[in-house]
């Protein structure tokens, strides 16, 4: 077991293991591309449809059971399946990613905007706000801090189904995984994993860093 | 894509094994998420300092990709279900715990209160009063942690285990649809199954609730 800690930490640590395009530094930003640009255009969806089902309180059927349903799926199964479908193209892998974090932002937003309370909202109306007003002036602000955790959900699922995703020759640091696995390198696998933890718990931190200094004026 | 249904009608042994399998790989997740998660909420809920440490955790270790902790666990259990059940363990612990704690959290203090006033000892608060209480909102998590495991368990597949996960693994291998989509499927209705025993369980353990209704 100590044999093996000290082989990962040098795995971890060799320079030649970062340089060239399966090194870790290019797996790192490959990863880190994916994940931010999925997120970004799955946010690009599930907020304004989120947003919009909360305003209107039309959909919300649709809201609640999404969520539920994204759960239920299996990534695994459903990476594959695109993969195959699409006639092994990496493409259509990219949009499982993004559809697989929509239903967390869609089903927080609409969380978050359900949870303003109906006599702020016909306050503003009182005062001759109009629709889009209530909307972007009162109800958003009130409703961004359970938005905000939507969003990190999503991304935490990002990072995961494209480690999952490397199977299906993604690159990223999945590979790691998956081609130590193929060549029962141990240390690899290992290293892959750890990296790929690495990256979910700082990114998820950053987002909720991020989130602390937005509401830093806001008490309760 | 098409469908092959005589590969479907040829392996309805193997289905229904790998089935039974799938589902005995989340349950057994689940029930040894809630002997942990139980107590430490038991915990959380009463030592104000110890409750944000153990959200805190739980929610580090719900960060980590599930095949991440998979493969972290092979040092320790190997290629085997064990593995597999610790790391689905690990990952209902965030549901579980947080649910268990507000479920506490929401029971009223002039209940517990009375119930002290009528000389019932703390164990058998928590147990006759807080925890019967408490329950719809832990069987919320228990639901949740379930489906979210049944979906999981299917990760597992790369360590040689999860279930109908396998069905994805060998479609791939042979570029082969069938059975890909025959474990998505059946997943999904797992998932709904289940959720619905779990519904069911709730209603009989409550029949308070149904009076009300």
């Amino acid at each position: 077991m100590f044999e093996l800690f000290k082989n990962l930490a040098k795995w971890l640590t060799s320079g030649s293991q970062w340089a060239g395009t399966d090194g870790i530094a290019h797996r790192l930003a490959e990863h880190l591309q994916y994940s931010l640009l999925a997120t970004l255009i799955a946010a690009a969806i599930g907020l304004p449809l989120g947003l919009l089902i909360g305003h209107t309180g039309k959909g919300a059927f649709l809201a609640i059971n999404l969520a539920s349903f994204g759960r239920a799926l299996p990534t695994v199964g459903l990476v594959v399946l695109v993969f195959l479908a699409s006639g092994l193209s990496m493409w259509p892998v990219y949009i499982a990613l993004v559809a697989l974090a929509v239903p967390s932002i869609v089903t927080n937003t609409y969380a978050g905007m359900t949870a303003v309370d109906p006599d702020v909202k016909d306050a503003a109306r009182g005062q001759g706000m109009r629709g889009h007003q209530v909307l972007f002036q009162v109800e958003l602000p009130l409703a961004l801090p359970l938005i905000m955790t939507g969003l990190r959900l999503a991304l935490i699922q990002v990072v995961s189904t494209a480690t999952v995703a490397a199977y299906v020759s993604f690159g990223g640091l999945g590979r790691f995984v998956f081609d130590g696995l193929a060549q029962r390198d141990l240390v690899q696998v290992l290293g892959g994993a750890v990296l790929v933890a690495v990256v979910a718990i700082v990114l998820d931190l950053g987002l909720s860093g991020l989130q602390r200094f937005l509401f830093r004026h806001r008490t309760a | 894509m098409t469908i092959d249904w005589s590969w479907i009608g040829d392996h309805t042994d193997d289905l229904t094994s790998l089935t039974f399998s799938h589902l005995q790989a989340a349950l057994t997740a689940v029930f040894l998420g809630l002997l942990i998660s139980l107590p430490l909420a038991v915990v959380a809920h009463r030592v104000r300092p110890l409750r944000g440490f153990l959200l805190g955790l739980s929610n580090v270790l719900f960060t980590i990709p599930s095949i991440a902790i998979f493969v972290l666990l092979l040092p320790i259990s190997g290629l085997t279900r064990t593995t597999t059940v610790i790391g689905l363990t690990v990952y209902t612990l965030v549901v579980l715990l947080r649910n268990t704690v507000e479920g506490l959290d929401s029971v009223p203090a002039k209940t517990k209160e009375a119930a002290k006033a009528m000389g019932t000892r703390p164990l058998r608060t928590l147990l006759t009063v807080e925890l019967p209480l408490a329950l719809p909102v832990i069987m919320a998590g228990v639901r949740i942690a379930t489906v979210m495991s049944i979906s999981l368990v299917s990760v597992a597949t790369y360590i040689g285990d999860g279930g109908l996960g396998q069905l994805f693994t060998d479609g791939f291998q042979r570029d082969f649809p069938t059975p890909v989509i025959v474990g998505v499927v059946l997943t999904l209705l797992l998932a709904v199954v289940a959720d619905a025993a779990l519904v069911a369980l709730q209603y009989v353990l409550t029949p308070w609730k149904r009076r009300r209704a």
